[in-house]
């Protein structure tokens, strides 16, 4: 149950959660052709935001401060959870990946709580998107550890991605494939990177997940930054977990493989950020339940 | 008697080749004495095609099923090629002078005339295909064939509402054809369990093999094929383009499409019922023909009610003897006589019901029942017609329907079937108390202003082709031919039924 | 390899029912035509070759390439670029289309295996198209993404022929001449007809006769 190696990845996670997002922009700044921010730039905003001071706007109450701190719990508990590569998280037991999401929910619902709790309609606006979307996307997650889950035979997050090996790749290949693409697809949603949000926008009518975190302010911004960068390290670890066919026994290869292919996603996200548009964002409940089509596709092959 | 070997293809090509002729020929009269040359050697060419042998690997053959649909088909179009010639003529007269088409508020053209007369004789050519045709892929091909030759015809009237009822035509047909395709691979596949692999879709080989093929698939094929083929045929619920494209085209191109095309579809789900019936499976194949046959003709009974059109009105009833036609075959037995003898009374009668009403509207320049009173007053001749028609339409003795009608409920009862028989009993009489009323307000009572003048009295050509077609019904009911009642009664046997 | 095919099939079948720009469409319909071209040389033909390569060209050039070419003049002619109000919204039709791929997956289930198979989705790929097409003839109101839905239902029995019945002879072809004849002559023709004469190619406007 309890596995004490796998605790040096939750702390590699929070070591190494921001350095994905400074990856993420200097890859962006490369394909515009700029220098771009420093790599560690996002350490540093943490801390410069942690020595700041907080201000609390006077229609707030207790849910506007407890917001950012249970976000950020949500997602370090989730990495006790998170497998990294081939090897076991530090808990795992029969459907883990439950949990998992449901972390992910605590800290999506004490969010937008507290954007509610603003009682500013701009923050409402963006509290209201954000949940659109989400509530699309659920399901789809779902659909998606459903499929890996039957075509491994395990019920348990860390034996599912252990179990993906050569041979499961090639007798599956078609849903692997599907079931990245899904998860990739989500990780830009829940992230709020384009196609689904700008994260570099200050407009109104185009800020989905910047918008409801206005008002925080000082080290309660400093936890949503942090948190933020915890989500995509989460979700890049999903990723590479369903889809990297090799599990060497050897936990330094295995670490260096997994760490290599969480960069490797970082510099993906770069790229679509560069390459792509926003959507409209009428356009995005479409492309959201394209996902879930995909995710039928997905498990009516694993249903045969 | 190697003369006998030419017989299909000449049936083939000679309406193909005068359609194409037809086409390029610039005059109008040489054109009409064309059409109707071509038709009555037809008509010649299936009288005398008996002894046809099978061609080309026995793609083409034709058996007493095929030759049945052949004889209507082509007596069908030389009546109405004759009618063509004075129609054809009245429609030339009148473009010289500009018309005003109050229905679609504007001014009314025609196509042109060749098109109409090429596309006649490739139809017939599609047609007698349908019927010659013993590779079900070749069948399916030529029903193809007959849709698209017949579209520009429904669209000969350039009008809004026959542009609408044509591009109806052909995207709902098109779509039963793509389902039919469905259908034939679904029966190649069921093939594949044969221990020589695949079979060709020879309609003599898989009813020899039909045992030992798949029945889910073959079943599956069925369902397709009829419902495919069902679609072009004009059963309910896939109906909804006949009465549109029926009351939209020309008068004698209605006919031609009530009372021969209609019974080609037919032919394609009756090919697909004798591959059934040889492989033991006939009475999955009856309760679905039942059951379509029951709801086109209820379906058609309601909608008959309240018809304001009675071009329309006569193409539900086409969607009602379509769906008298299926129920016959559906119950087997004597109901399949009933059924084949049907589709020749209706095919006559439905062709006089048509031309009869291009006479009307020729005169009266009307489509709607509302305006129309007094017939018999104004237009002797065609009222008489359309009095008769309509009594022989519904089944009144002693017309041929009437037989028919009453073999297929003789049948129902005979096997027990009592609430098929008491539903198909109680279509019938409302269609008929329907119809009765339309049409007997229509023959009856003064002429409407403006209609009273007595009109030159009907040219003959109009009004021939309508008494020889009725005379025909008449005498069906009284007196089958012998040739006719041997080709009935072959026709039936290879359906598995018996008188 | 072969499961991907179908799967790409299948994927292609989703986006175009949430495609409102008919050049999309279009295009996506050619993709269609080249996966349907790729099918043949999936299964392993003894003594077919030439015929399994004939049909495969055949597919590719007319389905990929001239059917397409010929949709998107006739959507230049006719001056409809977009699907503005179907009756059935695009976010809803992915929706349905699902369910579509469950009624076809259900379906495929209960006919029995056949041997011969390239790969074990097919035939519930070759009903989902049926279904997609269907759907889309009914939910769409512009006669050019009818015709597009229905060259879709085409696709689908297309999938059967060329994954089951090559060696009937003739028959496969027949599927192609089927998209021929009927897309792009017959109803180019008649597509070019009504917006002449309508003014537009709205079917739902398309409905006086009624009754």
């Amino acid at each position: 149950m309890l596995n004490l190696s796998a605790l040096l990845y939750v702390l590699l996670g929070l070591i190494s959660a921001p350095l994905m997002l400074g990856v993420i922009n200097r890859t962006k700044a490369i394909c515009g052709g700029r220098t771009g921010q420093p790599l560690l730039q996002v350490y540093y905003d943490v801390v410069k935001l942690l020595r700041k001071d907080v201000v609390y706007s006077r229609t707030t109450t207790w849910i506007f401060r407890v917001g950012p701190m249970m976000a950020l719990g949500g997602l370090i508990t989730a990495l006790l959870i998170l497998p990294c590569g081939g090897a076991p998280a530090a808990f795992k037991f029969s459907g883990d990946f439950v949990l998992l999401f449901a972390l992910i929910g605590i800290g999506r619902f004490f969010t937008i709580l507290a954007a509610l709790d603003t009682g500013s309609s701009f923050e409402g606006m963006g509290a209201s998107r954000d949940a659109l979307y989400s509530g699309l996307t659920e399901p789809v997650l779902f659909a998606v550890l459903i499929t890996l889950a039957r075509i491994t035979g395990e019920l348990s997050l860390s034996s599912v991605f252990a179990n993906i090996s050569p041979l499961l790749w090639s007798s599956s290949a078609a849903v692997l494939i599907l079931v990245a693409v899904i998860i990739f697809v989500l990780l830009l949603t829940e992230n709020s990177r384009i196609p689904v949000d700008d994260p570099n926008t200050h407009l109104e009518l185009t800020m989905i997940h910047e918008v409801m975190v206005l008002d925080h302010s000082g080290p309660d911004f400093g936890f949503i930054l942090f948190g933020s960068a915890l989500k995509m390290w989460i979700f890049s670890a999903l990723l590479i977990g369903a889809i990297m066919p090799v599990h060497t026994g050897n936990a330094l290869i295995d670490g260096a493989l997994f760490l290599g292919g969480m960069l490797l996603t970082a510099v993906t996200v770069g790229l679509v950020e560069s390459t792509m548009a926003r959507l409209r964002l009428l356009l995005v409940p479409r492309m959201l339940v394209g996902a879930t089509a995909i995710a039928a596709v997905c498990i009516f092959l694993t249903l045969k | 008697m190697n003369l006998n070997n030419f017989l299909i293809p000449a049936l083939i090509l000679i309406p193909l080749l005068s359609g194409v002729a037809a086409l390029l020929m610039r005059s109008d009269v040489p054109r009409r004495i064309l059409l109707v040359t071509a038709a009555t050697i037809h008509s010649l060419l299936t009288f005398l095609a008996e002894g046809a042998p099978p061609l080309f690997n026995n793609w083409l053959a034709l058996d007493a099923l095929g030759r049945l649909f052949l004889c209507i088909t082509s007596f069908l179009f030389l009546i109405v090629s004759i009618y063509s010639i004075g129609y054809l003529a009245r429609e030339r007269k009148a473009e010289k002078d500009v018309r005003f088409d109050f229905e679609s508020s504007s001014i009314l053209s025609n196509g042109p005339e060749s098109l109409l007369t090429a596309c006649l004789l490739f139809f017939l050519t599609a047609m007698t295909l349908v019927c010659v045709s013993n590779h079900l892929g070749l069948l399916w091909v030529a029903i193809e064939a007959t849709t698209l030759a017949s579209a520009p015809m429904i669209y000969f009237h350039r009008r809004r509402q026959s542009l609408e009822a044509a591009w109806k035509y052909l995207l709902i047909c098109s779509i039963g054809i793509a389902l039919a395709l469905f259908g034939n691979f679904l029966l190649a596949v069921s093939t594949a369990t044969l221990s020589g692999g695949e079979t060709e879709l020879l309609l003599d080989d898989l009813l020899l093999l039909a045992p030992q093929f798949q029945p889910l698939w073959l079943k599956a094929a069925f369902i397709f094929l009829l419902v495919g083929y069902g679609t072009k045929m004009g059963l309910a619920p896939l109906h909804t383009w006949l009465p549109d494209a029926h009351s939209e085209s020309p008068s004698l191109v209605s006919a031609l499409l009530s009372g021969a095309l209609l019974n080609c579809a037919f032919l394609g789900i009756l090919r697909s019922q004798q591959i059934l019936i040889a492989a033991g499976f006939a009475s999955f194949g009856q309760e679905l023909l039942i059951i379509f046959g029951l709801v086109s003709m209820g379906l058609a009974a309601t909608f008959i009610l309240h018809q304001t059109n009675f071009k329309r009105m006569l193409a539900y009833s086409s969607v009602e003897h379509m769906g008298i036609l299926a129920l016959g075959v559906g119950l087997g037995g004597a109901g399949v006589f009933g059924s084949l003898f049907h589709a020749i009374n209706h095919s006559l009668t439905k062709a006089m019901l048509f031309l009869t009403a291009g006479n009307i509207i020729m005169k009266l320049h009307t489509k709607s029942t509302l305006e129309v009173r007094g017939l018999s007053h104004s237009l002797p001749v065609s009222g008489a017609l359309w009095m008769a028609g309509f009594l022989a339409i519904t089944g009144s003795p002693p017309f041929g329907t009437f037989l028919s009608e009453f073999t297929i409920l003789k049948a129902a009862i005979e096997q027990g079937h009592y609430a098929i028989a008491i539903g198909y009993a109680l279509i019938l009489a409302v269609i008929f108390i329907v119809m009765a009323s339309i049409v007997l307000r229509m023959v009856q009572g003064k002429p409407l202003d403006g209609q009273e003048a007595p009109y030159e009295s009907e040219p003959w050509l109009s009004v021939a082709p309508p008494i020889a077609l009725f005379g025909l019904v008449l005498m069906l009911g009284l007196y089958i031919p012998p040739f006719l009642q041997r080709l009935l009664v072959e026709a039936t046997r290879q359906l598995g039924g018996a008188l | 390899m072969n499961d991907l095919i179908f799967v790409l099939l299948i994927l292609t079948g989703f986006v175009f029912l949430g495609s409102g720009r008919l050049q999309f469409a279009i295009r996506t319909l050619a993709l269609q035509g080249i996966l349907l071209g790729l099918i043949p040389l999936l299964g392993n033909w003894q003594g077919l070759w030439g015929r399994v390569l004939s049909i495969a060209t055949i597919s590719l050039v007319i389905k990929g390439l001239v059917l397409p070419y010929f949709l998107t003049r006739a959507m230049h002619k006719s001056k409809v670029m977009h699907e503005d109000h179907p009756f059935v919204g695009f976010t809803a039709s992915m929706l349905v289309g699902i369910i579509c791929l469950g009624a076809s997956f259900w379906l495929a289930s209960r006919l029995p295996v056949i041997a011969s198979m390239p790969s074990q989705i097919a035939v519930a790929v070759s009903f989902f198209y049926l279904f997609v097409g269907l759907f889309v003839i009914m939910s769409r109101r512009k006669a050019l993404t009818q015709v597009l839905g229905y060259l879709v239902l085409e696709n689908g029995a297309y999938i059967f022929g060329v994954a089951y019945a090559i060696e009937a002879p003739f028959l496969v072809e027949l599927g192609v001449l089927l998209d021929v004849f009927v897309a792009v002559f017959v109803m180019g023709i008649i597509i070019f007809h009504i917006s002449k004469s309508f003014d537009h190619i709205d079917t739902d406007q398309l409905s006086t006769l009624v009754g």
